[in-house]
């Protein structure tokens, strides 16, 4: 704890804004002790890192990483039974040890946080105002009431909320997502700290309020002069905003240094994997995405040596002598070294500490990929998708397997007890109209609230809709007999969301599989063998069909999900959000394996997503979604490299690309305010209130705006239509 | 706001009608008050009892719906008619309601608050000494019947007496009659009468309560919100108190509503037990002496204390939470 030798060390240039360091994290370890003779889980092992004034600092990892854990152990916010070791010091303070009453005097004065989710960060009972008066209040006594108010006032006129001191006095159910994230950066910077640490400050966010939030971040930084962790497992997140990125892995920071040497000059497999990993939205060529195979180890049972180790490409035997350290590239010990003393020794030459600027690796061959300049291309093996031969025919000569033509779903707002009267109207899905041919994916975007789930639900619900027609391989819904309808079940599939909810977790995999093939009664004798096939299929063990869904991970979940939705031969997949919930390097065999499926099985997909580079990678055609219409719709081609829609050109220019220079350049379209209500969309064209476009209208050309809905029609190019009076193609990625 | 209580309270008349008439519909035609003056000896002739019971309007031979009628309109103008021995049933419910109300107010406030505090302090110790030894004793409880749990304070309180050689507690009637000490004197003589029927109701209380606060304290502690309260400089216990008691509290309002009814029926033993003439031991009586208006009057008076009770609730979750306020 004493450590002080540590400060003396050379201190290297300065980064950004002088070289003292606010906080420095030392060795830390956080183990959660293990009930009932259950394994401790050892969530944080060894994390060093010192962080200067107004230097922001992105903490990388994928879920379980310890990324989080590590910062509210610094915070004191870890529940009692937590065993923390190390060394925090706040300004020279050490934070690790204090007691409740010390601790909280600092916290949210000198050191602040933003949390992840910011529906349920805020207490509902207590209105805005009072919850950041209480956070002026509690560390200055001497504040009336009044004042404090004032200030919160001024806080929310700060970070953008519009009337600030009349929204005061709105619970947080009262503000959208977005809004309330904002109330948690005011609160954050409330005291004007030193050091906010984010944590995943825009996960639960669409992309639109995302670019708003980080834009906000921003100008936090600039206010407060604060500097800020950035703990987030998107990586194009940190390309644009940090100054240094540090890479953790089961619990350990595996690379370290400034975000063009961490991104370019990668000298870690596993940082490597996950870049390779992740969809681009700014590359055109379509390569199959690398997944790093396996899963991340459990913090109760490490393998011996490196924890990636198991994952890696190119591992040698002498990884799992001892975990490597992080060290500059090309300390590491050679493989010689390590064969004569082990591990533990060979590394003492240098101790593992707390340093700025140095490039850092805890891999034992990281000199050897700095000398050899290996990319990611080289150590992992490419996996090969075979192409699609039938897919190469024109779209025009492939049949229609869906259609949706002016579907509408609107749910009526009821109100009364005893006699209900319809009071408004949610235009859930509001005309929308699109077609999937053979072999073709259809990508559905748009964020949370915009109808596309509910576009689902009504194609899937095989009902006759309020209006407009479904049509699912030639037979319109609504129209069909009972025995139709269930005939039809079996060509159209859906794969949910979350794979932890969407499995009955008491049914055997095996069970999951079989019971479309016995609904449909298919035959007992071959039931066991399509199991198995199907299993393989999605690229698991067949001999794991006994097992319950628990004992799966999330990606390996999401594959039962989709072995259950092939067990029928479907020719149509509906697939809401399938990647959504794993980690990248999960998701992109996930995705990959979509791919693979649809060359070999003919599929066609439906695939729900607000996530764009994904659908970039995946679709060949995407419709964009606002307020239950299709604002835009084409091949992904036109749409991703010279989207006509103001709305479409802010979602793809909101997204952040994982290329530092790139996102360093780009300029990034940041849209106004929220989603209107879908039960009271504006008049006119419904994304006017938000829209760039209409704001640099001169008046004579608002008015069409303001009162004629724009209809969708075709562009120049053969297959890019638009819904705008004054569309125009542009170039924002 | 206004509205929305003004419309709860409608309802609730509504229910508190439909429930007395239930009452007194099932009470006038399972009771049989003509064998009460029947089996008198020397026995009265036919003639007189009739006539008796036409008075009372309590006669079998005048058909049910008049016998209501006459028994409603009656109730509407405040008149809950006579018990079978020919009092007015208002004199005794004013005599009687006081000593129930006495005993469920100061029960329920006891029971609640101390349930309430000893669940939410369960749920931040939980796995604890403290939270295993609440636990253990709220299950206990709850296994025990009210009218187990009265005659064992009874006992229990006996013995003390026994061996301190004072009479510290008294455990029957709810005062010593013809005491004259003053007006302290009887004070003091009452609340020594009190002291084992309200611990009787408030132990059973307890026992619910701290259960269902722990529940929802422990859905509370975890949630972001608290952390973002301690985020912001609050100490863990200041974030606790404000944030999570706050918040887990509003449930429990709810949840009174729904013991309240098994408080009541906790309440006819207690009486019961300890010999009060409350409204409780009274519906009891009036059920074998055959008093048909006695017991409508009775399950009227328990129909608008749930009534209240839940009318109470529906006040204290609206000021717990606002957002049933802004709608």
């Amino acid at each position: 704890m004493n450590n002080t030798e540590t400060t003396t060390a050379p201190d290297p240039a300065p980064t950004r804004s002088g070289d003292v360091p606010v906080l420095e994290v030392d060795n830390l370890h956080v183990t959660f002790p293990g009930v009932n003779k259950a394994p401790d889980i050892k969530a944080v092992r060894g994390v060093s890192y010192r962080l200067n004034r107004g230097e922001i600092l992105g903490i990388v990892g994928e879920s379980g990483s310890g990324k989080s854990v590590s910062s509210l152990a610094a915070m004191g916010l870890l529940p009692e039974y937590a065993e923390v070791t190390g060394s925090v010091r706040l300004k020279g303070q050490e934070l690790l040890g204090l007691d409740d009453q010390r601790l909280a005097k600092v916290r949210g004065k000198v050191i602040s946080m933003v949390f992840q989710d910011p529906l349920s960060a805020l207490t509902p009972v207590y209105t805005v105002g009072d919850q950041l008066a209480e956070a002026v209040r509690v560390h200055d006594s001497t504040v009336s009431k009044q004042q404090a108010l004032t200030r919160a006032a001024e806080l929310l006129a700060l970070v953008g909320i519009p009337n600030a001191a009349q929204r005061l006095k709105a619970f947080p159910h009262e503000f959208s997502g977005g809004m309330r994230q904002r109330v948690m950066i005011a609160m954050a910077m409330a005291n004007d700290p030193d050091v906010i640490i984010c944590d995943e400050p825009t996960t639960a966010l669409d992309v639109t309020i995302q670019a708003q939030v980080l834009e906000l971040l921003k100008t936090a930084q600039r206010e407060t002069g604060a500097a800020i962790v950035m703990i987030t497992h998107d990586l194009g997140v940190v390309a644009g905003f940090v100054d240094r990125v540090l890479v953790m892995y089961a619990g350990r920071p595996v690379e370290m240094g400034t975000v063009d040497e961490v991104y370019y000059r990668t000298r870690m497999p596993y940082t490597m994997g996950l870049l390779g990993a992740i969809p681009r939205l700014d590359l055109e060529e379509k390569t199959p995405l690398v997944p790093i195979k396996g899963n991340p180890p459990s913090l109760a049972a490490l393998p011996p040596g490196c924890p990636f180790a198991p994952r890696c490409p190119i591992a040698l035997p002498q990884c799992s002598a001892g975990e490597p350290q992080l060290l500059t590239i090309g300390a590491q010990p050679s493989t010689a070294e390590i064969d004569a003393v082990g591990q533990s020794q060979a590394a003492a030459s240098e101790p593992a500490r707390s340093s700025t600027v140095e490039h850092r690796s805890a891999c034992i061959r990281s000199g050897e990929i700095d000398t050899e300049n290996w990319t990611a291309a080289d150590i992992y093996p490419l996996p090969e998708i075979p192409a699609d031969a039938v897919a190469r025919l024109p779209r025009a000569d492939r049949p229609v397997v869906l259609e949706v033509d002016d579907l509408i779903k609107h749910h009526p707002l009821l109100k009364g007890a005893l006699f209900k009267r319809r009071v408004g109207t949610v235009y859930a899905v509001d005309g929308i109209s699109f077609d999937i041919r053979e072999r073709e994916t259809l990508g559905l975007v748009g964020e949370s609230g915009c109808g596309k789930s509910t576009t689902l639900m009504e194609i899937l619900s095989l009902d006759r809709p309020a209006r407009g027609k479904v049509v699912v391989l030639g037979k319109e819904s609504g129209r069909l007999s009972r025995r139709e309808r269930f005939k039809i079940r079996r060509d159209m599939q859906v794969v949910f969301q979350d794979p932890m909810s969407s499995l009955d977790p008491r049914m055997p995999v095996f069970e999951i599989i079989a019971e479309p093939l016995r609904t449909h009664s298919y035959p007992r004798s071959r039931l066991n063998a399509r199991v198995r096939e199907l299993l393989a299929l999605v690229g698991l063990d067949p001999a794991h069909a006994s097992r319950y869904p628990a004992e799966f991970s999330g990606g390996q979940r999401q594959r039962i999900g989709i072995a259950r939705a092939l067990a029928l031969e479907p020719k149509v997949l509906v697939l809401d959000e399938p990647v959504s919930a794993l980690d990248v390097s999960i998701q992109a065999g996930v995705v990959n394996l979509l791919e693979e499926l649809q060359a070999r099985l003919g599929l066609a997909y439906l695939f729900v997503a607000h996530d764009l580079s994904v659908i970039r990678h995946l679709a060949d055609r995407v419709a964009v979604m606002y307020l239950g219409k299709i604002v835009e719709i084409g091949d992904v081609h036109s749409i991703y490299t010279e989207p006509a829609h103001p709305y479409t050109q802010a979602l793809l220019s909101a997204i952040p690309i994982p290329d530092p220079e790139k996102e360093r350049s780009r300029t990034h379209i940041v849209l106004e305010g929220d989603l209107p209500s879908p039960a009271n969309p504006p008049s006119g064209c419904s994304f006017r209130t938000r829209c760039p476009k209409f704001q640099a209208l001169p008046e004579s050309d608002r008015r069409r705006c303001l009162s004629e809905e724009p209809a969708i029609r075709p562009l120049t190019g053969d297959d890019h239509a638009t819904a705008c009076h004054y569309a125009q193609k542009r170039v924002v990625v | 706001m206004g509205m929305f209580l003004v419309r709860r309270l409608a309802n609730y008349v509504v229910l508190v009608f439909l429930a007395t008439t239930f009452a007194y519909l099932l009470a006038a035609t399972t009771l049989d008050p003509r064998a009460n003056f029947e089996q008198m000896q020397p026995p009265p002739s036919p003639e007189s009892v009739d006539a008796r019971l036409y008075q009372l309007n309590l006669n079998d031979k005048t058909p049910l719906a008049e016998r209501y009628t006459t028994w409603v309109t009656g109730v509407a103008t405040g008149d809950f008619g006579q018990t079978i021995q020919g009092k007015p049933v208002n004199t005794e419910i004013a005599r009687k309601a006081g000593v129930t109300l006495r005993l469920i107010i100061a029960g329920t406030i006891i029971g609640c608050t101390t349930g309430v505090a000893i669940g939410a302090y369960s749920a931040v110790r939980q796995y604890r000494k403290f939270d295993k030894t609440a636990t253990a004793a709220a299950f206990f409880v709850l296994a025990v019947p009210t009218v187990v749990i009265a005659v064992t304070l009874q006992v229990a309180a006996a013995s003390i007496n026994q061996a301190t050689g004072v009479q510290i507690f008294q455990y029957g009637g709810e005062y010593t009659s013809g005491l004259d000490a003053g007006f302290w004197g009887t004070l003091g003589n009452r609340l020594q009468h009190m002291v084992l029927p309200t611990l009787t109701l408030a132990i059973a209380l307890f026992a619910a309560f701290s259960r269902y606060q722990r529940n929802m304290m422990l859905d509370v502690l975890g949630s972001d919100f608290v952390r973002t309260a301690m985020a912001k400089g609050l100490t863990r216990r200041a974030a606790l108190f404000k944030h999570a008691l706050r918040t887990a509290l509003i449930p429990t309002v709810t949840y009174f509503t729904f013991t309240f009814g098994i408080l009541l029926a906790g309440t006819t033993f207690t009486e019961k037990v300890y010999g009060w003439n409350g409204m409780g031991a009274w519906v009891v009586d009036s059920i074998f002496t055959n008093d048909v208006h006695a017991v409508a009057a009775v399950s009227c008076f328990m129909a608008v204390c749930v009534m209240a009770a839940s009318f109470f609730s529906d006040i204290l979750y609206a000021w717990l939470d606002p957002r049933v306020r802004v709608g």
